[in-house]
């Protein structure tokens, strides 16, 4: 089976297509979601198995061969992202079936989520640098769709800014790619990746580099380009808030990674300082945020930039521990946020605002609730032996190595901002009295709860079992360091 | 031929820049498709513009047009065409919930509750 | 205010087959001339937003008792379809297979896989155009 990669975006596509003919059947929609999302964390299972035995897997869309044509490349790095991406995106389907309401359940929300899979799963897997534009377009189309499906007057007002600006950045990619093909003539990334090779550092591949790093850092909100996220990622409710936190921005530092690391490695001093710059004011601004803000969404949407922060300054470092860092830590913030999110979501359910103010004392009637939420804040901020602790310790450990020790020390310091914002949210919310004495009436929180659960389960699974996922990173690792390995494979020379 | 087309493109961007930093929802969406006009160009111009064959199969010139760049704005006019589309629309439907297309109106944070 | 638009009434029935026929043109025009699902597709919804401008949206809604946003399935559907057949014999996605007929009254003719495709594109242009001019329509 040669197509075994492309079936990760192939079965949310076609899941999508038949959902749209049924949309006012909700269990139809729920139950064909629901499967199409099992069948895509198995095929990506299947993929990464292939992977892990045989190498990196090519598909030569068309038989077009490698530099002419499209190709998918299915590497460690990318299947590994795209199965995280489908389990998430199953537990959020499952989530949504009960938090989301009938309105947006018949507006077409199931498809829409199943298209935004298709875009994520695409640009995690594409090798050519003009589909992976196309990718990223289907993945914004959808988030367009999601983040004003429901109608309300704030989403409405913010879905305006948030298109405007992805809008701004698509031209700004098509203007780079077309920069990129005047001066290598090709869109095969790994033959890009020859091309730049033999031209080394002229000046314009910097401006190249910086060009990139403005239209991702726009899609990953890193430093002064985060400036639309808090606002418009508010706007959504929460299951669709679940799915942008966990997947839209770590997009945009994949695309950073895989363009790093692939062709813009000539330059380091100048191109990988810059990046570490902003890794550490996108750190101190995220932490500036998360303390400052009285309010449950707002806490961990600058959670969000603090950890693409702690990421850019993995990728900017380029040793390989720096690198299996960002890649463990990559893995772990998706899971995490996609859970922190989903137990944020259903505590602002139960109690029908996300003003910390205004809520209090639930750890009497929902004790589960709570500790999970403990659990998860703590493998937010990277506490062994729990998930984000692996990741960190690499980066930081490669930061002293490489002279960093500033930056290193800001990634300290933020885990700490991180674990204050959260500690203060879980007080807040869950340990001390409410101001107005107050019962909140029971509600039934369990088909939100366990896929939420789930993914917390499996982030201390992932903190726990770090020795069994290790040989996976490593391999990733390994063709991110030695560009050549995915450019033979591409090219197959 | 290739500095002329530049030029253009950056007038086309300085226009786009001036509309999109307007207040009416309007203007900031024609000023959308101006930009998608102007990347349209510079792709066009980072081809190449020289004139040569038709690049098919059978057809024996010294020299060849090259066809991605045009391929390429196919695929990116498709996309911009549908973005604007529903950029439109969710701009209507904004227009007839928040009752105004002024974007100072639309600033804020707040939320609805 | 009641206008009177006997004349663009008269003219649009007309125009109407004229686009419909140029546009079934251009979509069999595509692969080795220019055109393609994707004109063709433009150029059919442009006449469809002429019918409407003529008359009203019930009268072409009654011409043509299809929901647009079943045509985007269908469309997809067969774009999918005709990629995803080459799964079924074991070659990369996307592969498409073509040869010559000789076909009557048409003489010897260059049949695609290609262009099942294409009606695909064809038919998801026509939808989405439609839905989306339905949209903001609608509500005046």
């Amino acid at each position: 089976m040669i197509n075994a990669p492309i079936l990760p975006i192939l079965i949310p596509l076609v899941s999508a297509v038949l959902l749209l003919f049924l949309p006012k059947h909700i269990q139809a929609q729920r139950l064909i979601s629901a499967a199409a999302s099992l069948a895509t964390v198995v095929s990506a299972a299947v993929v990464l198995n292939k992977v892990k035995t045989d190498g990196i897997q090519t598909i030569d869309m068309g038989s077009w061969p490698a530099p002419f044509g499209i190709t998918l490349v299915s590497d460690m790095l990318s299947i590994l992202l795209v199965l995280t991406s489908s389990f998430i995106t199953l537990c959020v389907v499952l989530y949504s079936f009960r938090s989301i309401g009938s309105g947006r359940e018949t507006f077409y929300y199931y498809p829409i989520v199943q298209f935004l899979l298709v875009g994520v799963n695409g640009s995690f897997t594409t090798g050519d640098i003009f589909n992976l534009f196309v990718f990223f377009e289907i993945m914004l189309m959808s988030s367009y769709v999601l983040i004003v499906i429901g109608g309300t007057r704030v989403q409405l007002r913010e879905s305006i800014k948030y298109i405007l600006v992805n809008v701004i950045s698509s031209a700004l990619f098509v203007i780079a790619v077309g920069f990129l093909y005047s001066v290598t003539g090709s869109l095969n990334m790994a033959h890009i990746s020859v091309r730049l090779a033999d031209i080394g550092d002229e000046p314009i591949v910097t401006v190249l580099a910086l060009l990139f790093l403005v239209v991702f850092g726009l899609k990953g909100g890193i430093f002064p380009l985060y400036f639309w996220l808090p606002g418009s990622y508010a706007a959504p409710p929460a299951p669709v808030l679940a799915l942008f936190g966990a997947l839209l921005t770590k997009v945009g530092v994949y695309a950073i990674l895989r363009t790093y690391t692939l062709f813009f490695y000539h330059d380091q001093a100048f191109t990988h300082d810059i990046l570490a710059l902003l890794a550490l004011l996108t750190m101190v601004a995220g932490s500036i945020g998360a303390l400052a803000y009285k309010d449950v969404k707002q806490i961990l949407i600058y959670n969000i930039i603090i950890a693409v922060g702690v990421l850019l300054f993995g990728i900017a470092l380029m040793t390989e521990d720096a690198i299996a860092g960002t890649l463990f830590y990559l893995i772990h913030d998706m899971i995490i946020k996609a859970a922190l999110f989903m137990l944020g979501g259903i505590m602002i359910w139960i109690t029908g605002t996300s003003k910390m103010d205004k809520m209090g004392g639930l750890i009497r009637q929902y004790p589960a609730l709570g500790w999970t939420f403990l659990t998860a804040s703590f493998a937010l901020a990277g506490i062994p032996p729990l998930s984000g602790f692996i990741g960190k310790l690499l980066i930081v450990q490669a930061g002293f190595e490489a002279g960093e020790y500033v930056g290193a020390i800001i990634v300290l310091l933020s885990s700490l901002a991180v674990l204050y914002s959260m500690v203060n949210l879980f007080m807040d919310v869950f340990w001390k009295k409410p101001k107005l004495p107050q019962v909140y009436a029971k509600k039934q929180t369990l088909s939100m709860f366990v896929p939420a659960a789930a993914l917390v389960v499996l982030s201390v699974l992932y903190g726990v079992g770090t020795e069994a996922v290790y040989p996976y990173v490593m391999k990733a690792v390994e063709a991110l360091i030695h560009p050549e390995i995915y450019i033979d494979a591409v090219l197959k020379e | 031929m290739e500095i002329l087309m530049c030029i253009v493109a950056g007038l086309l961007f300085a226009a786009a820049v001036y509309l999109m930093l307007s207040k009416s929802l309007l203007r900031i969406i024609i000023g959308t498709g101006l930009l998608s006009h102007g990347t349209h160009l510079m792709l066009l111009t980072m081809g190449g513009l020289k004139g040569g064959a038709v690049p098919v199969l059978g057809e024996h010139a010294s020299l060849y047009t090259d066809p991605i760049p045009q391929a390429l704005i196919l695929t990116a006019i498709v996309i911009s065409f549908g973005v604007t589309a529903v950029f439109l629309v969710i701009a209507y439907r904004a227009y007839q919930e928040l009752g105004t297309d002024n974007m100072e109106q639309m600033r804020g944070m707040e939320t609805d509750d | 205010m009641k206008t009177n638009d006997v004349i663009f009434q008269t003219v649009a029935k007309v125009v109407f087959f004229m686009i419909i026929f140029f546009a079934v043109h251009l979509f069999f025009a595509g692969h080795y001339y220019p055109g393609g699902g994707f004109v063709g597709g433009l150029l059919t919804s442009g006449a469809l937003v002429l019918l409407l401008l003529a008359f009203d949206m019930k009268t072409v809604q009654r011409g043509f008792p299809v929901d647009f946003k079943w045509l985007i399935g269908i469309g997809l559907l067969f774009s999918i379809g005709t990629a995803a057949g080459s799964l079924l014999f074991n070659v990369p996605f996307f592969t498409h297979a073509y040869n010559y007929f000789q076909l009557p009254l048409f003489g010897k003719t260059s049949l695609h896989t290609a262009m099942l495709f294409d009606l695909g594109v064809y038919l998801v242009v026509i939808g989405v155009t439609m839905t989306i001019i339905q949209t903001i329509g609608e509500s005046e």
